[in-house]
């Protein structure tokens, strides 16, 4: 929960709903970009640039070499498997993952 | 030198590690007890026992590890609410999974999985909300815990719930505030923390003024840190320097993440969803007054502690773990009587065993052979 997970915005899904299509290290899902948003540009202007996200929400723009360092950083800490099995397993009643 | 080919920059930590010593060995000449700093986020404590800094340090600095990991303060009495809600047969019970290990009264909501009851592990609130969109004859219930970081999140997910007129979602709310926390820490008159290494990811929604009274009132140096390894390293200089220099003020080492006024929307839902509650129990900590949140008024239809029954009840801590003492810094994870033997991350006793950035299940995983020894 504290780390989050540097994402790339690939797509706005719905501007009107503020969600965004994301790829997190090759797993695609949907996060709500309200905390992002440019407050005097259309949310297009988001498709491209990476943020971090907490539990679905882009809290953060960051750099490519932010979002780069810290991917490196939670493949070290052995974080980035679980916050991706995580997002892939969500909502099943079967194998149970931690979440950070 | 054994750990600085971990380091993405191993000259950089060579450097951080000289000057870090020659301030200590400084400060060391003017007192008689170690430089004991705080880190109040968990994900500082996985990364310090992660890349064994520690060892690398002086003997004069010692690391205190901080409350910051939010399922390690959830006291029992919550899971067993958590656990009641989930036993109707009409509720699907929600939360991240870190959640699903800790052992509360009547066991864990992972045992009360196994005993029958709904309970899914979701990635994030809006999970929890699409469950409820695609499962409409049943009661989705979120428990809902985290600081700063994750409380915003949730009050987006009730705001969305409200706009599409969703009426079978709520909410278990659990999330905590750190800045009453540190204030109540501060206040223990034997609190012997010398400095602080901030929450990045909590200044990154609150900003770094909420901590200002740390230096001003306490006189403490508050460096809002990274969560490399490297930043935790030049944020504990940056608080030795304070020292020496015999300074006391909130500096942001992570300016790349954490801007000076954190996160205007994320702060705006925050004051729109939630109130504080007047008493708040914490594991290990006890009750600090407005240190919890719960939804307003106007967001009843959400919460779940209003729409089911249920007996708010405390529940003593184990007895023979001594989180309290851990979390306050007191006493290091292997000092306590439970560690390694009736407390392990695989039957946890204490929550500061169950997660990853708790600090017993970091230093068990990281130290744990050694320690128990």
């Amino acid at each position: 929960m504290c780390l989050g997970i540097p994402a790339r915005i690939t797509g706005i899904a719905d501007a009107a709903a503020m969600l965004a299509d994301v790829d997190v290290h090759g797993v695609r899902r949907q996060v709500d970009v309200l905390c992002v948003a440019p407050t005097d540009a259309p949310l297009e202007d988001l498709i491209g640039s990476w943020v971090l996200v907490h539990v679905g929400f882009a809290m953060s723009r960051i750099s490519e070499t932010e979002a780069r360092a810290t991917l490196a950083l939670l493949a070290e800490m052995g974080e980035l498997h679980e916050e991706l099995s995580a997002m892939q397993s969500t909502g099943e009643t079967g194998a149970l993952h931690a979440v950070q | 030198m054994r750990f600085s080919e971990e380091f993405r920059d191993p000259a950089l930590a060579e450097k951080l590690f000289t000057e870090i010593a020659r301030t200590a060995e400084a400060l060391a000449r003017t007192r008689t007890r170690p430089i004991t700093v705080m880190e109040v986020c968990g994900g500082h404590t996985h990364t310090i026992f992660r890349y064994g800094l520690k060892d690398r340090l002086p003997d004069t600095i010692e690391f205190a590890h901080g409350p910051g990991c939010p399922v390690c303060v959830l006291p029992m009495g919550r899971i067993d609410d958590a656990i009641t809600l989930a036993r109707r047969p009409e509720v699907m019970l929600t939360t991240f999974g870190d959640a699903l290990r800790v052992p509360g009264a009547q066991g864990s909501l992972l045992q009360a999985r196994a005993a029958g009851a709904d309970i899914r592990m979701v990635y994030s609130p809006l999970d929890a909300l699409e469950l409820a969109r695609k499962n409409p004859d049943r009661e989705v219930v979120f428990f809902a815990l985290g600081f700063e970081t994750t409380a915003p999140s949730t009050a987006l997910t009730v705001l969305r719930a409200a706009r599409e007129g969703i009426k079978n979602f709520s909410l278990l709310c659990q999330h905590i505030l750190i800045v009453p926390t540190l204030r109540a820490l501060l206040e223990q008159p034997d609190f012997a923390v010398d400095g602080f290494i901030g929450p990045g990811h909590v200044a990154m929604v609150t900003g770094t003024r909420p901590y200002d009274f740390v230096a001003t009132t306490y006189n403490r140096p508050f460096v809002v840190a990274g969560f490399e390894p490297l930043d935790i390293l030049q944020s504990l200089l940056m608080v030795l320097r304070q020292l020496e220099s015999g300074q006391a003020k909130v500096e942001n080492q992570y300016a790349r993440v954490v801007p000076p006024n954190g996160n205007p929307a994320a702060l705006a839902a925050m004051r729109q969803v939630y109130e504080t509650r007047a008493d708040n129990a914490w594991r290990g900590l006890g009750n600090i007054a407005s240190s919890g949140l719960q939804l307003r008024a106007a967001w009843s239809a959400f919460d779940a502690e209003r729409r089911f029954p249920l007996t708010p009840h405390n529940v003593p801590d184990p007895a023979s773990a001594r989180c309290g003492a851990v979390l306050t810094g007191r006493i290091r994870p292997a000092e306590c009587p439970a560690f390694g033997r009736e407390c392990t991350p695989d039957a946890p006793l204490g929550a500061l065993m169950v997660s990853s950035e708790g600090a017993c299940a970091a230093c068990y995983d990281y130290e744990g052979a050694r320690q128990v020894a």
